[in-house]
């Protein structure tokens, strides 16, 4: 075990980019998450890498494009004002099949919002955010320790299956500060034949494209990238659950809200109640199995977000509906205490679990 | 013996531009250069969207196909992932490139990014159908001002390479055009330097091309090239908008 050395949430993703081989970084500066700028400004001169500061959030999703293209692991970061904007290159990276790391520590929206933590960019990150059929890999840290461990896990998932991996963090998560050991192992970037780095007159041209005109060619892409969703939905679907053996009740929370939730199940347990959690760690692909499995002991689903209930949906359909979920939540940058969610495993207790 | 031949660097594929358009001149010129610099397995270049956006399927070299108006930040990121090896070149119109991509031409330019820009004016939007376009000429009857831009409800049109020269950084901007035979031979020796500058690590190079569009102008090709000598040149004088390295001999 390595020495745990004290970082802020926005500094440990930086420094795991690094360690994972990431020399590209472009950014535009963004509160909560400018940390991650600030680190990548002041290392990557110093190992030959790049660091830039777009003209925007435009101009920085699409020269992660241009290094996307050229093969190389290449990341950005933004908080949700500014990943919006970058939805158009969302959806670019998607259609050309580039792998990419985008972070969002989120902030309170619609509009220019606030700049507290928020958690309501989950629908725009799990159901892709820019316009036509895509995923990305949506991976949601709940720990300092996990931003970098997911950093480094988005680079490898980003290259395995030729698409983007968002990171899903919230202005908590970017600004607390934890020890992490950054002992990390890193799977180093496979061969991209597909990659535009110049011919070298040795091959045909390489075409990074996303253009189809003929709509049978568009649909067989659209399918075949389905296909391969299949695959990341099989193979890499990921969560923790904790109690859950017994549970009548459940909570779904994911990042921050999983932390707090984890405080008010310990508590509710002192109590007798039969409380657990499951914690997407990917939030695409969903982890509908484990849900759909819990069905079989748990009477009531409490979805605890830093949104109007977003999440919920999707635990509404991995469980079927086959027991009802209910929403505790804080909105507009505001979190839910322990005690909120406390009195919320309470109440759904005394209705026997049938809230 | 001179042969006359197609060059390598462009592919031997019929292209998909419209009688009398000078897109076809111009990318044989841009293919002739790639050829002459010998740079074919080192080149990326970019395609825009618009009427070159298939510029991917007649150019040899690897090509990515960018987002409306992005090229130059797709080039400065392909450019950096490798600058010692790459050699890298955007195809854009003035849609393209001087509305929609404005920030991105300007901040490459201030940036001196060390890539070449090729930018094509002929005054219109042409894939959509020939509607407005930020160079259209006050008075120029497109589908999106019927009755004539006229500048009092939508400007005038901007003059890219004038805008450019302000700045410190872009090392090179000229304005050429390709609707006589000296006009094309200037045109090649202005992209010849362009991607030279590039090889020489002296940084942004612009060469806009003054292109006509027969189909949405409602031209003859031959009254096209006319036009833009009766009309265009007059607008957007042809020459040397800034040129560093010469002002460093210079003085």
């Amino acid at each position: 075990m390595a020495d745990k050395v004290l970082m802020k949430g926005n500094e440990a993703i930086a420094e795991a980019a690094l360690i994972a081989g990431c020399r590209h970084y472009f950014g535009y500066p963004i509160t909560p998450q400018t940390e991650v700028a600030a680190y990548m400004a002041k290392r990557m001169p110093k190992i030959g890498g790049t660091f830039l500061q777009a003209e925007s959030e435009i101009a920085a999703i699409n020269m992660v494009y241009g290094v996307a293209s050229a093969g190389y692991r290449v990341m950005t970061s933004s908080s949700s004002p500014g990943i919006s904007l970058k939805g158009e290159g969302l959806s670019y990276l998607a259609g050309a099949d580039l792998p990419a790391l985008v972070v969002n520590v989120q902030r309170g929206g619609p509009g220019l919002g606030g700049i507290q933590p928020s958690q309501s960019d989950y629908f725009q990150a799990t159901r892709g955010g820019g316009h036509g059929d895509y995923h990305m890999i949506v991976l949601a840290p709940a720990s300092v320790q996990e931003m970098a461990e997911l950093t480094v896990k988005g680079f490898e998932l980003a290259d395995k299956y030729r698409m983007t991996s968002m990171i899903l963090a919230d202005g908590t998560m970017g600004q607390m500060m934890e020890p992490v050991a950054l002992d990390l192992d890193v799977q180093p970037a496979p061969e991209k034949p597909w990659a535009t780095t110049g011919t070298k007159m040795a091959r045909e041209h390489n075409i990074i494209n996303s253009l189809s005109l003929v709509p049978e060619e568009l649909e067989k892409f659209n399918f075949d990238r389905y296909e391969r969703y299949k695959k990341v939905e099989e193979n890499e679907t990921r969560w923790e659950e904790y109690m859950m053996d017994d549970a009548e009740i459940c909570i779904a929370a994911f990042g921050i809200a999983a932390r707090v939730s984890k405080n008010a199940i310990n508590q509710a347990r002192k109590e007798g109640i039969k409380v657990g959690m499951i914690r997407p760690i990917t939030l695409w692909p969903f982890p509908k199995a484990p849900f759909l499995a819990s069905t079989a002991h748990v009477k009531q689903y409490i979805s605890v977000e830093l949104s109007m209930g977003q999440m919920i949906e999707d635990v509404r359909l991995a469980t079927e509906c086959k027991a009802p979920c209910t929403l505790v939540n804080r909105a507009g940058g505001m979190i839910p205490s322990p005690e909120q969610v406390l009195e919320a495993i309470r109440k759904a207790n005394q209705n026997g679990g049938n809230n | 013996m001179v042969v006359f031949d197609k060059p390598h660097a462009l592919i031997d594929v019929p292209l998909h531009y419209c009688p009398g358009c000078t897109h076809g001149i111009i990318h044989r010129l841009v293919a002739e250069v790639i050829d002459e610099l010998g740079i074919e397995g080192r080149t990326i270049g970019i395609a825009p969207v618009g009427c070159s956006v298939m510029a991917y399927n007649y150019f040899n070299c690897d090509m990515i196909e960018a987002a409306h108006g992005r090229a130059p930040a797709v080039a400065t990121g392909v450019k950096r992932a490798d600058p010692e090896n790459h050699v890298v070149f955007t195809y854009q119109g003035d849609g393209d490139l001087a509305s929609i991509g404005m920030a991105e031409t300007v901040h490459a330019a201030a940036r001196n990014e060390n890539i070449t820009i090729i930018f094509i004016n002929n005054a219109i939007y042409g894939m959509t159908g020939g509607q407005m376009a930020p160079t259209s000429l006050p008075g120029q009857v497109t589908q999106t001002s019927p009755y004539g831009r006229d500048p009092k409800v939508c400007g005038y049109p901007i003059k890219v390479c004038e805008m450019l020269s302000e700045l410190e950084g872009p090392e090179y901007l000229e304005r050429v055009t390709v609707n006589n035979v000296k006009n094309v031979k200037n045109a090649k020796r202005a992209i010849k330097k362009a991607f030279q500058n590039q090889i020489d690590g002296k940084g942004f190079s612009l060469v806009e091309v003054l292109s006509a569009c027969p189909t949405n102008w409602g031209m003859t090709p031959e009254k096209a090239l006319q036009w833009i000598d009766d009309k265009m040149i007059p607008y957007y004088p042809l020459g040397v908008y800034k040129d560093r390295s010469a002002e460093k001999e210079d003085k």
